[in-house]
């Protein structure tokens, strides 16, 4: 019956993706069209469409899952996806609109001239963007499992296949409102089950987070286990199996697929990727809870990817072109910032009750999911499987909005840059654009969502960053220069990415510097970057007065207007 | 594909000369022909502008930068109690949301400012 409840919401919000697609594709057949449209749309429903396109798979699950399993340190990531804002505004925003770039290579060629950095930038382009989209096929691949019981491959391959087919028939690219329409559905979906979890949490007297304890039964739960799981038991328990009781002795151990049921009151043994961490230690900041190698770095790591790597994800700037000048640009960004705050007050509530309520997910290892199983677990009956379903839809419409704008921007650059000359077909780059990151999705370890994201961030920062703020900012800037220091961010950012994603290095030193790579790739990229621009000073592009004046003088004086 | 801005039109009392020259002609030339003198304009304009968003960085900087320094060198901070809430999480999970807009509300004010400055500037007879 709860299923039944939550493929309803998940065909719901596909079809209404599909239909609404399809609708604007008849409303907007051209290019100019989708432009001239954009021109009536106002800061608060263009930065709805942002807002609605940014609020990813990482933001609806992996944010909640992240602080249920590691504690404080986590809410930098939603601290950073909107402090991202906040500083592509402040560098970035108007500027970059009154060049009229639509693209980061668009921006690159406008402002160097050289279309070898242009190349180099679409690859970047699409490395980042598929790094950010299979994240976004493993969320769709664990909810649905969550939801129905379906194999982990069944909801990446109808995301993949939803999304191509949306892409390559145009659809997404002319419908500002459906990403506006998803933003107010995920605040929505978030919001509202929240507060009756809430409710019922103030309503049991409140029950302490923070204890010295780790996380327990409350009552006795069954677990059930679909693939084995190896463990860390801390405290020996007995617990019933399907074949009579059986006891859990202290140490690692690996549990076979089956029913498991644990008495109330039981310490949870974690999956051995996760620390057990005292609800004392989970609260406070920088105490390493659920394993983190050293959190102080790790900490300022994230700060500096997702401060500075928003500005550089490729769905992001695509959407600032819709904006009429730069004024409007920095209003609607100041709006986004708003819209964001809103939305990322709530994620991180699913985060604490999950180590009340569902702390079996410590055991299954399934920590995004925490955020779905919270209603059954806390209300149940025809309520709970109603706000969970709210909650799979507001899911899936992350996953769909998301995947949309990456793949509209990489099957874009793809066709463009990339395969020029191999592929010519728009509708084809699509598909190509997606089967890559769906093949990784289903073969690959599966990190944390939040994890890879974070991830995606960091090489945005270590590459498009630094060619966006000297591009706008630094008039020595040289195409020597921003090819050498994107090919350093850029190679840096992707040698601890792969490495990561690998699993080379889970302890220590070598764990902390490849999980969150942006604190050295960053400060090597921009002094790269600088450096072989100040050592090819007769590089300088011959226009960059003219490219400066355009950049940074307000359209209202006419200077933008072809003569 | 651009709209055209509406027509800019001078309202002035006839008995003035020296409306004949519609205002701001020869700084607007200096801009579009970069020299001397528009070059200086546009790079004043830049420096106001990048200098007011690095200072708004620089504070935004310090303060959320500043903070796991903070919780690092000062232990007690990591589980004072304030207003019912750890304050990592009154701070991190709650107050820097709204601390952000309204850093990003000045500078939007600010800059826009900066440009009627500039604008003014420009025009000027």
């Amino acid at each position: 019956m709860n299923a039944s409840y939550d493929i309803a919401a998940v065909a719901v919000v596909v079809l209404l993706t599909l239909g609404i697609g399809s609708y604007g594709l008849r409303l907007a057949r051209t290019t100019s069209d989708f432009l001239v449209a954009s021109r009536t749309v106002s800061p608060l429903w263009n930065a709805s469409a942002i807002s609605g396109e940014y609020l990813s798979a990482a933001s609806f699950l992996g944010i909640a899952g992240l602080v249920f399993a590691y504690g404080a340190d986590m809410l930098w990531y939603p601290v950073g996806f909107v402090a991202g804002y906040l500083v592509l505004l402040l560098l970035v925003a108007a500027p970059l609109r009154r060049s009229g770039a639509y693209t980061v290579p668009d921006f690159a060629e406008a402002r160097l001239g050289s279309p070898a950095v242009r190349r180099l930038a679409s690859l970047l382009v699409v490395a980042i963007g598929w790094l950010y989209l299979v994240p976004q096929l493993q969320g769709a691949g664990i909810t649905l499992r969550a939801a129905t019981g379906a194999p982990v491959e069944v909801g990446a391959v109808l995301v993949a296949v939803v999304v191509s087919v949306n892409v390559a028939g145009g659809g997404m690219r002319s419908a500002t409102f459906v990403q506006a329409f998803q933003y107010w559905l995920k605040l929505t979906a978030i919001t509202v089950p929240a507060l009756f979890l809430l409710l019922v949490w103030q309503g049991q007297g409140a029950p302490d987070l923070t204890g010295p304890g780790a996380p327990v039964f409350r009552q006795s739960t069954s677990v059930e286990l679909d693939s084995p799981v190896v463990v860390d038991v801390r405290t020996p328990v007995t617990v019933d199996g399907d074949g009579g009781p059986r006891r859990l002795e202290a140490g690692r151990q690996e549990l076979a697929p089956g029913t498991l049921v644990f008495p109330a009151g039981a310490e949870v043994p974690h999956v051995s990727r996760i620390d057990a961490s005292s609800g004392s230690s989970w609260a406070s900041p920088l105490s390493g809870a659920g394993g983190i190698e050293h959190p102080l770095y790790a900490t300022y790591a994230l700060v500096l990817a997702t401060f500075l790597g928003t500005m550089g994800l490729p769905h992001v700037l695509v959407r600032f072109y819709t904006n009429p000048d730069g004024r409007t640009a920095r209003r609607t960004t100041l709006v986004v910032l708003g819209l964001l705050g809103a939305f990322y007050l709530v994620p991180t509530v699913y985060g604490a009750l999950g180590r009340l309520y569902a702390p079996e997910l410590l055991l299954t290892g399934r920590t995004d999911t925490v955020v779905l199983a919270l209603p059954s677990a806390m209300i149940g009956g025809v309520g709970g499987a109603l706000l969970e379903a709210l909650l799979v839809a507001g899911a899936f419409a992350a996953f769909l909005s998301t995947s949309s704008g990456l793949l509209v921007s990489t099957a874009g650059v793809l066709v463009q840059d990339v395969l020029r000359g191999t592929v010519r077909d728009f509708r084809r780059a699509a598909v190509a654009a997606a089967a890559l990151p769906l093949l990784i999705a289903l073969l690959a370890s599966s990190l944390p969502i939040g994890q890879v994201v974070g991830l995606a961030f960091a090489m945005a920062a270590s590459t498009f960053c630094p060619l966006l703020v000297l591009g706008i900012w630094w008039r020595r800037l040289t195409p020597p220069g921003a090819a050498a220091g994107l090919v350093v961010g850029g190679g840096l950012s992707a040698v601890a990415v792969l490495a990561t994603l690998a699993g080379l290095a889970d302890r220590g030193w070598p764990a902390a510097l490849l999980a969150q790579p942006a604190a050295w790739t960053v400060p090597a990229a921009f002094a790269v970057m600088v450096g072989v621009s100040l050592a090819t000073p007769s590089r300088v592009p011959a226009d960059v007065g003219r490219t400066m004046l355009l950049l940074h003088a307000p359209e209202s004086l006419g200077l933008h207007r072809p003569p | 594909m651009k709209d055209e801005p509406p027509r800019r039109v001078a309202v002035t009392s006839p008995r003035t000369r020296a409306v004949r020259r519609p205002p701001g002609r020869q700084t607007l030339r200096a801009l579009h022909e970069q020299d001397v003198v528009g070059e200086l304009l546009i790079r004043s304009l830049m420096r106001a502008q990048l200098l007011l968003g690095l200072r708004i960085a620089l504070v935004f900087g310090s303060l959320l930068g500043g903070l796991p320094l903070l919780f690092a060198l000062v232990p007690a901070a990591r589980d004072t109690q304030v207003l019912g809430l750890d304050l990592p999480w009154l701070l991190l999970g709650l107050l820097v949301y709204p601390a952000l807009v309204a850093g990003g509300w000045l500078y939007v004010r600010l800059a826009e400012r900066n440009e009627r400055d500039f604008v003014d500037l420009v025009e000027r007879p």
